[in-house]
């Protein structure tokens, strides 16, 4: 038989040919060979079906976290409009990292596409290759003896099952993939449940863990650079020059203690 | 001489050219036990679109086991590697 004598090709055949040994055994009854093939097929569909979940749970993470850095430049903007330097700051530190994670995202939600498609069409080849045997182990089956049937159908069978050993080393890799982006997504929900992409109002100006995490996640010069151009662009000139306590409305006293306007002295009304 | 690229197709090829197909994949094995990444991704898609180019597609039809089976396009350099060491697509 021809072949190459290459190591990589020569390592590769024999560890299909070691999944095919375990796939099937030569010996089986030619029908259950086919009801094991259309069983395999099940699996593939089923790897798809997981690939389509994680890439939804991926894709959910992804509008969730879009709100977020939505939420986190309203509120950098209005903390730089107000004056509250360092509150901006925590605001864009956030949005900072909240950007970096969207980013990945989307390279991992591109790449479970392209397992889903690859696994698509190598199911339907499957498929195809499996109706082919059915047909052909009929043809097989009319034509010749059963024990010379046996050995043409086992070769046909060993066409599919390289087909499925095929099929089944795509699903594994995909699956290696979507535990490896799993990983990734399950570190991402971690700073959700921290709080981390939150309303940053809630947390006065006091440094907390949080923040300090986050100096060290996001890119300083980039928050800097952004808060430079926020302050540029809400004419930070005068409302950085507004002194933090005033600048907060919400923070003025309680009514009361204001000038009694129009009304009058209680003497004189009644005489 | 049948040819798999893996997750792709069976591709039928002349049975002469199977020395082009040693040097192609033999130049990339030199690339990965060198342990340099440079240059992989290329002698690597040289092996592949070589298969492509000169070999025929075999039809779903048909049922036939490969002489030769290349791992997927998209490996890499890391699975490469992992391949000689007997921890590559199908752990041992």
């Amino acid at each position: 038989m021809a072949g190459l004598t290459g190591r990589m090709s020569t390592v590769v055949k024999a560890k299909v040919s070691k999944l095919l040994d375990r796939a099937e055994d030569p010996g089986e009854t030619l029908d259950y060979s086919y009801q094991k093939q259309v069983e395999q097929l099940q699996n593939v569909k089923k790897g798809i079906a997981d690939v389509v979940t994680a890439k939804k749970r991926l894709q959910m993470q992804e509008s969730s976290l879009q709100q977020s850095v939505v939420k986190l430049d309203t509120q950098a903007r209005q903390a730089v409009s107000a004056g509250h330097e360092e509150l901006a700051r925590a605001a864009l530190e956030r949005k900072n990292v909240a950007q970096t994670e969207l980013q990945s995202l989307d390279g991992q939600v591109a790449e479970l596409e392209q397992q889903q498609q690859k696994l698509t069409d190598s199911e339907q080849k499957l498929r195809a290759k499996i109706e082919a045997f059915r047909t052909k182990k009929e043809v097989i089956k009319a034509q010749y003896s059963a024990a010379e049937a046996q050995v043409r159908i086992s070769e046909a069978a060993t066409g599919v099952g390289e087909q499925m050993a095929d099929v089944g080393l795509a699903m594994q890799r995909a699956v290696d993939k979507t535990e490896n982006m799993k990983a990734r997504a399950d570190a991402v929900s971690e700073l959700e449940a921290a709080g981390t992409f939150d309303d940053i109002t809630a947390l006065g100006s006091g440094e907390d863990d949080i923040d300090r995490q986050l100096k060290q996640l996001s890119s300083q010069p980039a928050v800097d650079d952004e808060l430079a151009k926020m302050k540029g662009e809400l004419g930070g000139g005068d409302a950085a020059q507004i002194s933090a306590g005033a600048a907060d409305p919400a923070a003025a006293p309680p009514g009361g203690g204001g000038p009694d306007e129009g009304q009058p002295p209680n003497g004189g009304s009644q005489r | 001489m049948i040819v798999r690229i893996s997750g792709e197709d069976q591709y039928r090829l002349a049975d002469d050219e199977s020395e082009r197909l040693n040097e192609l994949e033999n130049a990339v094995v030199a690339i990965v036990e060198g342990g340099s990444e440079d240059g992989f991704a290329e002698a690597y898609s040289a092996l592949l679109e070589y298969v492509r180019a000169h070999g025929t597609p075999v039809g779903d039809e048909e049922l036939e086991g490969s002489d030769v089976i290349l791992p997927p396009a998209d490996l890499t350099f890391e699975e490469a590697g992992k391949d000689f060491t007997g921890e590559g697509l199908i752990p041992d």
